[in-house]
């Protein structure tokens, strides 16, 4: 059986347009073919899963009934009392699983959880906060069938955007009129191809061909500046990472998100000029939005609501920055169990904790000049600390100092 | 005591500016309310009205100038 990988190549946007065709037309006249939509939404998913990847499929399938069990267990339990306990407990017991797929490959180097799958973290991100709202009763019933809808959608199942469940379900219901679903064709037609300019040229261009001759040249120089390796060419390495990163995951979202309007859900977007950004926090106001907010939503806020209600923490200043630094660092761990994802995560949250300062000493001395020049700096400065934290992330540097010689 | 006055006492506790002249302003747009801003009010709004607001509840589109945030408390109390 063939595999076919979402959005890797030109050829599957025409499978996905001949799809969802039949759909689309029931959408412009205001009717949801739920059951067609059921049907292409599993060939799409057998696609992704199936073949080669069928292991990875039947993981898929086991996650999903074992998270049927803890969220629709919570749900059963919640109608009858709502003990801190039992709610710990089940936010713990649904993440065990992408828990144990990333420990895995750190403790036997190399090796891939046998129940991990392509996509696991953001369906965990889709579960956990479905407990959470029901804990704090603003998802009031659980709908088995909604909830797998939402879980396996499609277009967002590998990577993301992740979406919000009430969102997902009121767009999943209330099918948009036809002069606004019509702007949503618009729109998607339009992230196409500026997806296709950003994953298949941009991305190409600078991960494909140019980032492996800089990372050669890079690791020639592994021996320069008292061995530290840090060369004009690593620096290089950093700016043409940081692009490749930025088109390859922007153009994939813009990918995600227009397959979603062709459906008729409004799936959030990811990316907002991130390098236009005058700040770090403004940063993770414009980058992979779907995941700092659901950071910011479901951690930061909950984490600093916890301590100020309990009054954990006596200094004001000092909240924040504890809880940016969990914030942070559980986004590091998330992303993998390695150092430098664990160093991305703690940077990232060091320069939150400056950058708050700066605003704090921005409010007291209101006569500081502000002007395009001051802005322009802004942005330049935070650019770089952005790409330098890529560099981190890249995993780079691990190949240039710790690999074998 | 009037709510429209206490909220607008809160977010002057809150972002040391008052906001009474502009209640239409957006206070996360420019900057003078963020998340950890947003607890504070969440949880002074609870002690001053005793109106329970989850986390959850809260979507920034709905609260983000100083009339909306009125709106919403007077909704709920």
């Amino acid at each position: 059986m063939i595999n076919l990988q979402p959005y890797g190549n030109p050829m599957y946007f025409v499978y996905l347009l001949v799809g969802l065709l039949p759909l689309m037309i029931g959408l412009y006249f205001g009717k949801r073919f739920v059951v067609y939509q059921t049907i292409i939404s599993a060939i799409f998913l057998l696609l992704i899963f199936g073949g080669s990847k069928w292991q990875q499929g039947l993981a898929l399938i086991g996650y999903i009934v074992y998270q049927f069990i803890v969220v629709g267990g919570y749900a059963v339990y919640k109608r009858r009392a709502n003990q801190t306990w039992v709610f710990v407990c089940t936010v713990i017991l649904s993440i065990i699983p992408l828990v144990i797929v990333k420990i895995t490959p750190a403790i036997q180097v190399g090796r891939q959880s046998l129940i991990g799958f392509l996509g696991i973290s953001y369906l965990t991100f889709k579960s956990v906060q479905m407990v959470m709202e029901m804990r704090d009763g603003t998802i009031k019933k659980f709908d088995p069938i909604m909830f797998a809808r939402f879980l396996l959608f499609f277009p967002t199942i590998s990577s993301g955007p992740i979406d919000r469940y009430r969102r997902f379900q009121h767009d999943y219901i209330q099918i948009p009129d036809r002069k606004h679903y019509l702007q949503m064709l618009d729109k998607a037609v339009h992230y196409i191809f500026l997806g296709f300019l950003y994953k298949f040229i941009l991305s190409y261009l600078f991960g494909t061909m140019m980032l492996p001759k800089i990372a050669h040249i890079a690791i020639m120089h592994r021996e320069a500046f008292f061995h530290t390796g840090i060369s004009l060419a690593l620096v290089g390495y950093m700016y043409t990472y940081s692009m490749y990163l930025f088109f390859d995951f922007a153009g994939y979202s813009l990918f995600a998100v227009a397959a979603s309007y062709l459906m008729g859900i409004e799936t959030p977007m990811n990316f907002n000029q991130p390098f236009k950004a005058h700040n770090i926090k403004d940063f993770w106001n414009r980058w992979h939005m779907t995941l700092s907010f659901w950071f910011r939503d479901f951690i930061f806020m909950r984490l600093t609501f916890f301590i100020m209600k309990h009054r954990l923490i006596k200094n004001r200043k000092r909240i924040p920055q504890v809880a940016y630094l969990a914030n942070f660092l559980i986004m590091g761990f998330w992303h993998g169990v390695t150092w430098y994802y664990i160093v991305y995560g703690l940077f990232h949250a060091g320069a939150i904790i400056i950058n708050d300062y700066w605003l704090g000493f921005k409010k007291k001395h209101r006569q500081l000049p502000h002007n395009r020049l001051t802005e322009g700096i802004a942005i330049f400065i935070t650019f770089n600390v952005v790409c330098f934290s890529f560099l981190i992330f890249s995993g780079f540097l691990n190949t240039l100092w710790f690999s074998a010689r | 005591m009037d709510t429209k006055q206490t909220v607008v006492d809160i977010l002057k506790d809150l972002t040391g500016s008052d906001v009474s002249g502009n209640l239409d302003e957006n206070l996360f747009d420019s900057g003078m309310i963020d998340s950890m801003a947003t607890v504070e009010l969440l949880l002074e709004l609870q002690e001053r009205f005793g109106i329970d607001v989850p986390v959850s509840e809260f979507d920034r589109s709905e609260w983000d100038t100083p009339n909306k945030i009125i709106a919403k408390v007077e909704s709920m109390k």
